[in-house]
């Protein structure tokens, strides 16, 4: 099977859906003729011309909220922000207006949109670009939240996310964009295409002693700690990659609890609030039984994302620290 | 403050727009006017009586503006307001007891008891709300023109907003997308001298008029006087031809007067202005009297004719009353309808993985 990067996987979808519907269209800062800051719609602009791949200023509000009323008339338009931690500027327009507008009207209008970019911390950018939003976004009913952790799964959540007639939060990751995995070509699908529907976790690891439960860039931090757990200690872990957060998955995860008895939510979130306490209060009400232990959680330091790079390096979950809390309960 | 009324000539009654007007249309125009005052008049009386809750922003004083404009809509004109968005809605042709059901917070309501009174909706009739948030519509309304210029449809979107909005970011942020992008959009100002309680003047920093800030954006603009309806028809006509004819937007800044508080709960509405200043407008630039007094003049309606129009509109917003009394509350379940399309339509997409999280 090819390799594929995470970026390239992204720009297969967009160039796809581009070709199927011709109300789908991109808008951001710089995807077009700069061929995108992190090169994700590279090429497109040139293949599509300037209305369908589009520019705009830095003007997150200004767009996004264009882009919403749009969509009121059918338009589809992705939209990038260029790191994920830019919702705070244009919040207004993403909560209220794309989240708020079905409901308020009585089921009157819907908003087939798509805000897209990367929501990772870790590269040394500081407190204000390495925002990860997914915990604060899934708490407004009427959103959609989606966070792949590979290429493959970035490629067919994308395509699902531009079909959907729900607003879909899309978040990618700059650490992951230059990653390669597998994905097949479409001739190899027996669809013909790759479709990946929201709300379908995927076990990215069997495991039977502990589960895992992880998202975006975190499933790769526990993927390491499982080899370790399994390799030193005899542990094994199964990893479950929720892929997507709202809607969620919650069979997948509490069949794993099932199993394995153990859990521990692991991702980049600071911990109030963050995803693995939604997972934690859900597993501990509908799997009490289950558990053969306290349920924990890994979530990022809480703290704002320190500058200095070693410092920020161990701010984010380590498989180091994964592997050491698993050990407190296997 | 001083009067924002600035007294010209009345050439506009003189403007094609206004001289192709049939008798049924000016009559139509007439009674467009009435309805809305009287169904404000009444949801008034019904909120005073605790039949509503939350903020009730009255239109009262500014009807000839919403009414002068969606009288020049065709069909693919798109119009978005913020939360004072009675008048618009009746405008545009939204059933009036669907109107007030929705303030009796009733399941017969335009947004089914889900938005109440800032938030009207009719995309069937290409209106876009009804938004609470300050200048928050204004993008949206971009949106509208964007969407009608990528569709290559002929029209234009008229996003309206009240003077206290022209200071919001996404206000300028509209501003400038739609004269960058070229989007066939009017953006409308109603400017009604306060913004809530604070006044123009405490609010607002402007050259010489709000609407002459379009200058920084190289975008045209004008200020229309909107107690006379055929002035706000005259120059919103010539904005809304740019825009569907040339895709170029236009500020539009139309004075008026509103005679209520901010909303009803505005306790301070003889305070930062007085009552001999709300009497003066009422007595001598009412938006319906001078209207009234155009089409008695040209002999379109008489005094009968008027009161009929009038009558009629109080009968129907009484009964509109009646019926939104009558009409059943939402049910509980109705609180998870409406939330995500998908599972509404129950596509496989709305059927996989957990939506809600209700234990």
């Amino acid at each position: 099977m090819r390799r594929l990067s995470y970026r390239h996987a992204l720009r297969e979808a967009f160039d796809e859906e581009l070709a199927r519907d011709p109300m789908v269209m991109l808008m951001g800062e710089e995807v077009a003729q700069y061929n995108g800051a992190y090169k994700v719609t590279e090429g497109l602009w040139a293949k599509w011309g300037d209305k369908r791949v589009m520019d705009t200023p830095i003007s997150e509000a200004g767009f996004i909220g264009m882009g919403v009323g749009a969509s009121m008339l059918g338009v589809r338009p992705v939209m990038e922000l260029m790191f994920w931690s830019f919702y705070t500027v244009a919040w207004d327009q993403i909560i209220n207006n794309a989240g708020m507008v079905r409901y308020m009207s009585g089921g009157l209008i819907n908003c087939p949109i798509v805000i897209r970019g990367p929501a990772n911390s870790g590269t040394n950018v500081g407190a204000t670009h390495s925002h990860t939003p997914e915990n604060v976004i899934a708490q407004f009913p009427g959103m959609k939240c989606v966070v792949p952790a590979t290429a493959y799964d970035a490629k067919g959540l994308m395509k699902a996310a531009i079909r959907d007639n729900d607003p879909v939060m899309f978040m990618e990751n700059t650490l992951l964009y230059g990653e390669e995995w597998d994905v097949p070509d479409n001739s190899e699908l027996p669809d013909g295409e790759l479709v990946i529907p929201l709300g379908v976790a995927d076990i990215k690891r069997e495991g039977s002693d502990i589960t895992l439960v992880c998202h975006g860039r975190a499933v790769h931090t526990c993927l390491k700690a499982a080899e370790i757990l399994q390799s030193e200690h005899g542990i094994s872990a199964e990893v479950v990659d929720l892929r997507s957060i709202r809607p969620l998955d919650e069979e997948t995860i509490f069949n794993s609890v099932r199993k394995t008895h153990r859990l521990i939510c692991v991702d980049e979130n600071k911990p109030f609030g963050s995803i693995g306490s939604q997972i934690a209060a859900m597993v501990q009400q509908h799997c009490f039984d289950e558990l053969d232990a306290p349920v924990l959680r890994v979530n990022s330091l809480d703290a704002p994302a320190f500058y200095s790079p070693p410092l920020e390096k161990i701010q984010n979950p380590t498989p180091e620290v994964v592997v050491a809390r698993a050990l407190e309960i296997c | 403050m001083s009067s924002p009324i600035q007294n010209k000539p009345a050439s506009h009654t003189k403007a094609a727009i206004n001289v192709s007007l049939s008798v049924e249309k000016k009559r139509g125009l007439y009674r467009d006017l009435c309805r809305i005052r009287r169904f404000e008049q009444i949801s008034l009386k019904y909120y005073n009586a605790g039949k509503m809750g939350g903020f009730l922003h009255l239109y009262i004083g500014q009807e000839a503006v919403a009414v002068g404009c969606v009288s020049l809509m065709g069909e693919n004109d798109h119009i978005i307001t913020a939360y004072r968005d009675h008048g618009h809605a009746l405008a545009v042709g939204m059933d009036m007891n669907a109107c007030m059901a929705e303030l009796f917070g009733k399941r017969t309501g335009c947004s089914k008891g889900k938005g109440g009174s800032m938030h009207y909706f009719a995309p069937d009739k290409n209106y876009w709300g009804g938004h609470g948030i300050v200048a928050g519509q204004t993008p949206l309304g971009t949106g509208l023109a964007f969407g009608l210029k990528y569709k290559g449809l002929k029209g234009a979107a008229m996003c309206f907003l009240g003077d206290g909005a022209v200071n919001q970011g996404s206000f300028h942020e509209s501003l400038n997308l739609a004269a960058l992008f070229g989007l066939p959009i009017v953006f409308i100002i109603e400017n009604n001298g306060y913004s809530m309680g604070t006044s123009q003047k405490r609010s607002s920093a402007y050259p010489g008029c709000l609407a002459e800030r379009a200058v920084g954006y190289g975008m045209a603009w004008k200020q229309l006087n909107g107690e006379d309806l055929y002035e706000v028809r005259a120059g919103v006509h010539d904005a809304l031809e740019r825009a569907r004819n040339e895709n170029k937007p236009t500020l539009l800044e139309i004075t008026t007067y509103r005679y209520q508080g901010h909303s009803v709960a505005d306790a301070n509405k003889f305070k930062y202005r007085t009552k001999e200043e709300v009497e003066r407008y009422e007595r001598e630039h009412d938006p319906i009297h001078i209207f009234k007094t155009h089409l008695l003049k040209e002999g379109v309606l008489d005094e009968a004719g008027v009161a009929t129009i009038d009558q009629a509109a109080i009968a129907e917003a009484e009964a509109s009353a009646q019926f939104a009394g009558q009409s059943a509350y939402p049910e509980p379940a109705e609180i998870f309808d409406d939330v995500y399309w998908e599972v509404d339509q129950k596509t496989e997409a709305g059927q996989t993985g957990r939506h809600f999280f209700n234990d």
